[in-house]
């Protein structure tokens, strides 16, 4: 489903990705974690052209990325994004924020659009919260109302940017709620995170990566229970201890 | 001090014959408003499309935009009346030149004010805009452009929607400015409220009655428009969010 080719980005003269090679298949769900710095985010936002990268390629459902062929605006709606700050459009009511990409992007009509985010709203636990603006939400959710817009557009697969890492420790859970109950109905997702709790329980694979390069690439038992690098081990004795 | 008040004086008949003096200024005020609200049209338009323009990914538009606003705001608006009103039409061709010259009073003042106060007011809302744009977090350009919307879109739908409330402020005082600076404009002969109340003052030697009636009508003026921006800034005040300039923070956080 997405597949990364020896993947290299440099900003100026720093590389930032190192020749990275993974694939993530359908329906599988792969948690990206490192210390910070380490490109994972530059990794995932490379999946829908937010960030170019200037060799290598990916490969997203058949088509590469960084093809002049592609028609990336496209291929971006059919994949899900959630940012770690939100990013809701504060001028915008909930539905609104759900319905307008639906509405200018897939041509659905405004009663298609608001059948679909309703229902998304309900999914997400907050159909009563419809009519009110993203800043009279809490940041959970927030969040929630930012997997409802992306879940929208019918994703063929989900990218989530350190999702709970704005939140306050209340309102993480019910962000990963919902992301635990779109893994379990096969939704394709790749998740930056540091909740190692929320990457036992859910995901099929880890990668992990330091200095802009993937260290390790592991079924998640063999990431937690036998990390074979140097730099895995010391991550995790760091951020399980907390 | 040796000096004669006369408040009268603004109820006497006015040297041209028009009405009281007091009718004069007013009349006057209609020339600085026809020529600020007009001037005001071309600077919004122009200066919103530049703005906007100059954050855009196109680097020769930007570079284009930028050249028009470092010329424009680097030249003392008084030198820009002259150039407008004498030099422009001598570089123009002939026959529009020798029009521009020819045009009746007033208008043969008024079309160069505006288009010259216009422009120069222009270049200063554009950069507005841009740092307005700016201001906002990266990333919701990210989520617009992450949905499939296209650049245009995401201008359209995400981008300046708030932008436009974060610059309403600092707009305002360019709507004031636009107001005040109209006054230049007596310098190519346009007869707004400033130029007649020195044309009044030359007639009648009341100098302080002339000024302050100019000055309490500025005021009066421009109060009004700062009560109206007002108006409008709350009304498109986004639910949720403290103030215009601080929900670029709370939507990112």
């Amino acid at each position: 489903m997405i597949e990364f080719k020896n993947v290299s980005k440099w900003y100026d003269t720093f590389q930032v990705l190192k020749n990275c090679n993974t694939k993530v298949d359908k329906g599988e769900v792969v948690v990206v974690c490192g210390p910070s710095g380490s490109g994972k985010s530059t990794l995932i936002k490379c999946v829908n052209g937010l960030e170019p990268f200037q060799q290598g390629e990916i490969i997203v459902n058949g088509e590469s990325v960084s093809a002049n062929a592609t028609n990336l605006n496209r291929l971006r709606s059919k994949i899900g994004m959630v940012f770690q700050s939100f990013e809701l459009f504060p001028h915008m009511k909930v539905t609104d924020n759900i319905n307008l990409a639906q509405i200018k992007v897939l041509g659905r009509s405004v009663e298609e659009a608001t059948t679909k985010s309703m229902t998304l709203l309900k999914r997400v636990g907050l159909e009563e919260h419809a009519h009110k603006f993203p800043g009279q939400l809490s940041g959970g959710q927030q969040q929630r109302v930012a997997i409802a817009r992306g879940l929208a557009m019918d994703p063929i697969a989900m990218l989530f940017d350190e999702p709970t890492s704005a939140l306050d420790p209340e309102m993480i859970n019910e962000v990963l709620d919902v992301m635990t109950g779109l893994a379990k109905e096969g939704m394709t997702m790749m998740v930056v995170t540091h909740e190692m709790g929320f990457a036992k329980r859910v995901a099929h694979r880890v990668i992990f990566m330091d200095y802009g390069e993937i260290v390790e690439d592991a079924t998640t038992e063999d990431f937690f229970g036998k990390p074979r690098s140097e730099r895995a081990v010391q991550f995790l004795s760091k951020i399980l201890h907390h | 001090m040796n000096y004669n008040w006369n408040w009268g004086i603004l109820f006497q008949t006015a040297s041209d014959g028009s009405g009281t003096y007091l009718t004069y200024l007013v009349v006057g005020l209609g020339w600085t408003l026809a020529t600020a609200l007009a001037a005001w049209v071309l600077a919004l338009s122009v200066g919103a499309v530049v703005g906007t323009l100059r954050t855009t990914p196109t680097p020769w538009m930007g570079r284009f935009c930028y050249a028009y606003v470092e010329i424009f705001r680097n030249v003392p608006l008084i030198v820009q009346m002259f150039l407008w009103f004498f030099v422009l039409p001598e570089l123009l061709p002939e026959a529009l030149g020798s029009a521009m010259k020819q045009m009746p009073p007033p208008w043969g003042s008024y079309v160069p004010a505006v288009l010259c106060l216009g422009i120069y007011t222009s270049v200063r809302v554009a950069e507005q805009v841009r740092a307005g744009i700016q201001s906002l977090p990266r990333g919701q350009r990210m989520a617009g452009t992450a949905l499939g919307l296209t650049l245009p879109q995401t201008y359209r739908h995400v981008i300046l929607p708030m932008a436009v409330r974060i610059v309403l402020p600092p707009l305002t005082s360019e709507f004031l400015n636009v107001i005040k600076n109209s006054s230049v404009a007596l310098t190519i002969g346009l007869m707004e409220l400033t130029g007649r109340a020195r044309s009044m003052q030359e007639f009648t030697f009341q100098v302080f009655e002339a000024f302050a009636a100019a000055t309490v009508i500025y005021l009066l003026t421009n109060l009004v428009v700062v009560l109206g921006m007002r108006y409008l800034e709350r009304r498109v005040r986004v639910p949720g969010l403290i103030s215009a300039s601080g929900d670029a923070q709370m939507a990112g956080h």
